[in-house]
């Protein structure tokens, strides 16, 4: 029984780092992005351009937050 | 329906970067606690394997093309986005660096019979990077509608890249694998954008001929960012001096 939820967590972390990874607010965005998509299209509006300029401001701000983290070291040349 | 050679390439590009890293494990076993057991382990992840792909995609085939486009487009989207963010981050602090083998430790290794250590090693090791692939080729080839294609694709990359490993020693670490999982990572999103949008009812201004303007958007912004990590990197170095 502990190996079979053993087994479940790790399949359910797979999945979430497979889908979600490292950042869960740039998948957020982008799940919201093409829901509000989905929304406009019904209503006649041709949105195709909101995704992926979403998906482009959000990788920089990714980035960027991840700089702030985890700043670069030395390299070794410096030594 | 994506054009063959699109399919081709892509899941062989896509495998070809989860590949590097199952070679490089399963040569680095193989080559500190013997072969026997390493290829046996490495067999049996590919069995798995094989069982994954062909269980996810009668599931997922068995799906309508409209809302299977608007899954597994976003499926692709959002896992596209994360190669093409690390590529980039990669890319600009790397450059084009491949690969470290991994540690392995050869003490203990028996004379005769299966070497559990080499087993479950090179067995992690194609299970665990070919989850990924399975994923890849599965979603990218029922949305396109080539499975087959796209099957064919992921294994000649792994046949390729473990071929060179065996006959080219040291050449699988020098292959620079952040520019190919920052390519792969473009193309993901790109098709993962057009998909899961066309499953969603947009109708794009050029049809497919769509899908090249989004490679070249994503490519251009890509490039960028990788200028201005490369600049914030070069100056935060200066700093620490």
């Amino acid at each position: 029984m502990r190996m079979v939820v053993a087994a479940a967590i790790g399949i359910a972390r797979f999945i979430y780092r497979f889908i979600v990874g490292d950042d869960w607010t740039v998948a957020l965005v982008l799940l919201l992005a093409l829901a509000a998509t989905g929304v406009l299209v019904t209503h006649g509006i041709s949105a195709w351009w909101l995704v992926p300029l979403l998906a482009i401001v959000m990788t920089g701000i990714s980035l960027r937050r991840s700089a702030l983290h985890d700043p670069p070291r030395p390299t070794s040349g410096t030594n | 329906m994506t054009g063959a050679g699109v399919v081709l390439l892509t899941t062989f590009l896509a495998s070809s970067v989860e590949a590097i890293e199952m070679v490089i494990v399963v040569l680095g076993v193989g080559a500190t606690r013997g072969w026997r057991s390493t290829v046996l382990g490495a067999a049996a992840g590919f069995a798995v394997l094989a069982v994954i792909v062909a269980v996810l995609g009668v599931a997922l085939g068995s799906i309508p093309i409209g809302p299977l486009r608007v899954v597994v487009g976003a499926l692709l989207l959002l896992f596209g986005l994360q190669w093409y963010r690390k590529g980039i981050a990669r890319v600009a602090a790397r450059g084009l660096a491949g690969m470290s083998e991994p540690g392995v430790q050869d003490d203990d290794v028996p004379a005769s019979g299966i070497d559990w250590v080499a087993f479950v090693l090179s067995f992690k090791g194609v299970l665990l990077e070919g989850l990924e692939i399975a994923l890849i080729v599965v979603s990218f080839g029922l949305a396109a509608g080539q499975l087959g294609l796209s099957v064919v694709g992921a294994a000649a990359a792994v046949v390729v890249i473990g071929a060179a490993g065996f006959a080219l020693k040291g050449f699988v670490t020098r292959i620079p694998r952040s520019l190919l999982q920052l390519i792969v990572g473009t193309l993901l999103t790109s098709f993962g954008t057009f998909w899961s949008l066309e499953g969603l009812g947009v109708s794009w201004p050029q049809s497919d001929l769509d899908i090249v303007g989004l490679l070249v958007v994503y490519g251009l912004a890509a490039a960028a960012y990788i200028g201005l990590e490369r600049r914030r990197i070069h100056q935060a170095r200066l700093e620490m001096a």
